[in-house]
């Protein structure tokens, strides 16, 4: 374990940024979390959650996927992609962590996604154990331990230090840079950090909120729950669950055309908005209780049915705090698996 | 805290149900916190007396939903009004968006909402209950042993620090007092940014709508925001998108938006409430507020059902734009 | 330049052929620009197509995968591509990406069966590929029973290949029905699963039926009522798609994607699904 002291920090992003960009929340003026690319004299908020989640580093709300031209009756296709550069993404927490691997299971099964690809294998992940969670926290219902993350670096903070331990090659690669500003050390420190964590962890309100009510199979037993009207009611089909949600990856692919040339760009999409399943002779999701139905059977039953019980929540909690009509999954898990009256 | 009990809004919904005068209650529904309420629809007194919920936290405005809710409806609903609810409701139905005669309008007073982020602001994360007292919001964390009090002025919204008027301004039926229209400073913070030179300025919003991720949740709070298609939803409009792709489109979601309420935005704050980015949107839509009452005297949209509002009224008195550009000019 | 494919990005194909076929149907041949078949495929697959500027969609490939010259698409106006489409003219050029989705078992399932197709309106669009499958290698199957119905004659898809080529093969038995009564027209009139009922056929086959879902969800119920089992009765589901590969989100009918998962569905397998459809 190596232990880098908080004097340190602004040499630690200086010697990182030397080979790479390194990616780190930093506090706006509005006092939220939000990740930015270091530059001299931006320090590292150890804040719980960032505004935005880690997902638009490697599924941006908007990319260019390819260009047109078009003359007459012919087309020529311009593949517009290169090689993404190496990038840190600094102080990302376990559950963000884990809806990297959740993004993969869809981006990176056949046929998988180039533009996804490139920037997942050209990224450092170091990973910031929590501390301080929140009571909108509920990452270990999906079996996420926040206190002993994975990722390419874990780091723990203690006191005005942080200790690093590498669990990647990509991980060792890194720390090996850090090698004049750290010094080895034994996990004392850390040990304690995490039983104090621990017993936080003990207290949190969701901390029962459990998942084996759900998981694949269970389409029949949800589908048709008469709480599904009750629980949308005063949804306003609006995209915030979706975008700030760090699994959620649905996508709408659109073209904007600059009079010179076609740009094919993807974007982010949601399953809650009114025309996302609309064709040109019907919609087969017309309400908002389909498509709110739609949001959590996916994350709940249809998701963990694709991918061997691994459910599309990391119970960041952000979905908890953004909802303008304060619904969310807690409350939906809640009612569905019966300890709550809708 | 509120002055109205929660006990007092259950019982007048207990006896309209009960007469058969409502057979609905829209209503703040208690969430897993003490502040994440949800709006909801009882149908019964039962349902009331678990869940509903009449607090610091109530601030979601009901009056949209009437528009769907009275679709469909046979019965009536009883739907409780806050003072700044009623000037959404007015202009709603001066604006024919839903059927007043399947609405029974409660009025009920409001000290102010407050604002859960400037709560976390002063004693931090990891709140698990609030719980008033007299002019104190006493709050309980997962990091300390003991509650701390925060004074209920203190962590009130920005709309509610601002507060344009404690007066309903429709209703069927009045719970407790109203109260008069306040000479609020809620110009002040458009006076300040008007200040700014126009680069400053620019950075300023440039740095807001940066943030923005295109939710549409402002839209979709928004009691102005009615049209059954929105020219951001329809493929057949040239301003049709699902994410700011460029700097240019992050502002011209919020510019047209603002432009499409002007005159018509009553100023109820939704849309920043709802903001999962913190942008102060309302401040878009004062500013219009603000030049018109300078251009074409004192306006509230919402404070009088039926009301022409000066930008679909002509007469000849009206400014003439260049008029109105110098004048601006003037004042910068 | 990041080199590794993407399902994505599209290639150019020609259109170097337009066939009316119905008042609102052409059927476009698409090949590449150097005058090749854009790529493989099999019976029941579907292409995304493109015309930049314009819009993608997705659409069955009717072609049988037996034709190694060129590709077909039979393309009603219904939207924004299809509108284009129907106005272009030959030497168009557009992109098209794919195959995707899962084809009919024609080599599995269908192999040694009796087969009978069932199809109504563009519903034949998806079949005609399975079809001209099953007919090059027509040792591999037994008796095929075609039954295609729509509103008037001038509606019937791929009319010509059905009169020239369909009804001369052997051991096959082509049922064509309209809707309402119609000058020049001797043959069946009535809808499609009434005739299916009325023709009365054995269960000793696998049936397949496409066409609009009111269409599918009567002629199962006659299939149904004639001893079918779920089993033995195919078809294939139409939803927005953007991606083509289960990535994108939108097409999916409980856990399955059609793009992916489908757009061929056995119907004990759609009975599993929720009622989405």
């Amino acid at each position: 374990m190596l232990k880098i002291t908080g004097d340190k920090f602004p040499k630690m992003f200086e010697i990182l940024s030397e080979s790479m960009s390194v990616y780190l929340p930093v506090k706006r003026s509005d006092g939220k979390t939000e990740y930015k690319k270091w530059q001299e004299g931006d320090l590292w908020s150890d804040a719980l959650n960032t505004e935005r989640s880690a997902k638009d580093f490697f599924f941006p709300q908007s990319e260019n996927l390819m260009k047109f031209k078009v003359e007459g009756k012919n087309i020529e296709v311009i593949d517009i992609r290169d090689e993404n550069e190496d990038f840190v993404i600094f102080g990302a927490k376990a559950c963000d962590v884990r809806s990297f691997e959740i993004l993969d299971r869809v981006f990176l099964t056949e046929p998988v996604d180039s533009f996804y690809k490139n920037r997942r294998e050209h990224a450092v992940v170091v990973t910031a154990a929590c501390s301080k969670p929140q009571e909108t926290c509920f990452c270990t219902s999906f079996d996420i331990d926040p206190i002993n993350p994975v990722g390419d670096i874990t780091l723990w903070r203690e006191a005005d230090a942080i200790y690093l331990e590498a669990k990647t090659e990509k991980g060792a690669a890194l720390v090996e840079k850090l090698s004049e500003i750290s010094e080895e050390c034994d996990n004392t420190e850390v040990e304690a950090g995490k039983a104090r964590t621990a017993k936080v962890f003990e207290k949190l309100p969701l901390k029962g909120l459990g998942n084996e009510k759900f998981g694949g199979g269970k389409t029949k037993e949800f589908f048709d729950s008469p709480l599904w009207a009750p629980l949308s009611e005063a949804c306003l089909g609006c995209g915030t669950c979706t975008f700030v949600c760090p699994t959620c990856q649905c996508y709408d692919i659109k073209e904007f055309n600059t009079g010179k040339e076609v740009i094919r760009y993807r974007c982010w999409d949601s399953c809650m908005y009114s025309d996302f399943t609309k064709m040109a002779h019907g919609n087969n999701r017309n309400s908002q209780v389909e498509r709110f139905r739609q949001r959590f059977m996916h994350k709940l039953v249809y998701f963990p049915e694709n991918n061997e019980g691994i459910f599309g929540c990391v119970g960041c909690g952000r979905c908890l705090s953004k909802c303008p009509i304060s619904m969310n999954i807690v409350k939906v898990m809640k009612a569905l698996g019966g300890s709550e009256n809708v | 805290m509120q002055k109205i009990t929660r006990e007092a809004l259950i019982e007048k919904a207990s006896s309209l149900l009960s007469n058969g005068t409502v057979t609905s209650v829209m209503g703040w529904k208690r969430g897993e916190f003490d502040y994440d309420v949800t709006p909801a629809v009882f149908e019964t007194v039962e349902e009331m007396e678990k869940d509903f919920v009449w607090s610091d936290f109530c601030g979601a405005n009901f009056s949209k939903y009437l528009v769907s809710k009275t679709q469909n409806s046979e019965g009536k609903i009883l739907v409780f009004l806050k003072p700044c609810d009623t000037y959404s409701f007015n202009q709603l139905l001066t604006e024919h968006r839903f059927d007043r005669e399947k609405v029974f309008a409660v009025a009920i007073p409001c000290e102010g909402m407050a604002d859960i982020s400037k709560i976390k602001a002063q004693v931090g994360e990891g709140i698990v209950e609030i719980e008033p007292k007299g002019e104190n919001l006493l709050i309980t964390t997962l990091y300390d042993e003991d509650k701390k009090a925060v004074n209920a002025a203190d962590v009130l919204a920005e709309r509610c620090v601002n507060c344009k008027s404690k007066k309903h301004v429709a209703y069927d039926e009045l719970l407790g007092e109203t109260g008069e229209i306040i000479d609020s400073n809620r110009f002040d913070e458009v006076a300040r940014i008007e200040a700014l030179t126009p680069d400053e300025r620019f950075a300023f919003w440039q740095n807001e709508l940066s943030k923005c991720i295109r939710c549409n949740a402002c839209r979709d709070v928004c009691p102005a925001c009615t049209c059954e298609k929105c020219v951001f939803d329809n493929p057949q409009s040239p301003v049709e998108n699902k994410a700011p792709t460029n700097e240019f489109e992050e502002k011209m979601f919020h510019i047209i938006r603002a432009f499409h309420v002007a005159g018509r935005c009553t100023d109820c704050g939704e849309c920043s409430r709802v903001c999962p980015q913190n942008i102060p949107l309302h401040l878009l839509n004062r500013k219009f507020i603000k030049d018109i009452n300078e251009f074409y005297g004192d306006y509230q949209a919402g404070a009088e059902e039926g009301s022409r509002a000066p930008l679909v009224d002509y007469t000849f008195d009206d400014i003439e734009a260049c008029d109105a550009v110098n004048r601006r000019d003037n004042n910068a | 330049m990041y080199n590794a494919n993407d399902t994505l990005i599209p290639v150019v194909g020609v259109i170097t052929d337009i066939r009316i076929d119905t008042p609102d149907i052409k059927t476009f041949r698409v090949v590449t620009p150097e005058g090749a078949k854009p790529f493989d495929h099999r019976p029941g697959q579907c292409a995304m197509l493109s015309i930049p500027g314009v819009g993608e969609a997705m659409f069955s490939i009717t072609s049988s995968p037996t034709n190694t010259e060129f590709m077909e698409f039979s393309i009603k106006k219904c939207g924004c591509v299809t509108d284009w489409l129907h106005a272009a003219e030959v030497g168009q050029q557009l992109t098209l990406r794919g195959p995707y989705g899962k084809p009919f078992p024609v080599d599995e399932d269908f192999k040694g069966e009796n087969l009978l197709f069932i199809a109504g309106g563009v519903g034949l669009a998806p079949l005609r590929s399975v079809i001209n499958y099953c007919r090059h290698y027509r040792e591999n199957y037994g008796k095929i029973d075609i039954v295609y119905g729509s509103r008037s004659k001038d509606d019937l898809l791929d009319y010509q290949e059905i009169i020239d080529e369909w009804t001369k093969d052997t051991n096959v038995d082509v049922h064509l029905t309209i809707d309402n009564p119609q000058e020049g027209w001797d043959g069946h009139v009535g809808f499609v699963p009434n005739y299916v009922k009325e023709l009365g056929f054995d269960t000793n086959k696998t049936a397949v039926i496409c066409g609009p879902p009111i269409m599918i969800k009567f002629t199962l119920e006659g299939l149904v009522a004639l001893g079918f089992d779920k089993t033995q009765i195919f078809t294939t589901l139409e939803l927005r798609m953007k991606c083509g590969v289960g990535k994108c989100g939108r097409c999916n009918v409980g856990s399955k994607y059609v793009c992916k998962d489908g757009p061929v569905f056995r119907m004990d397998e759609l009975d599993e699904l929720p009622d989405e459809y």
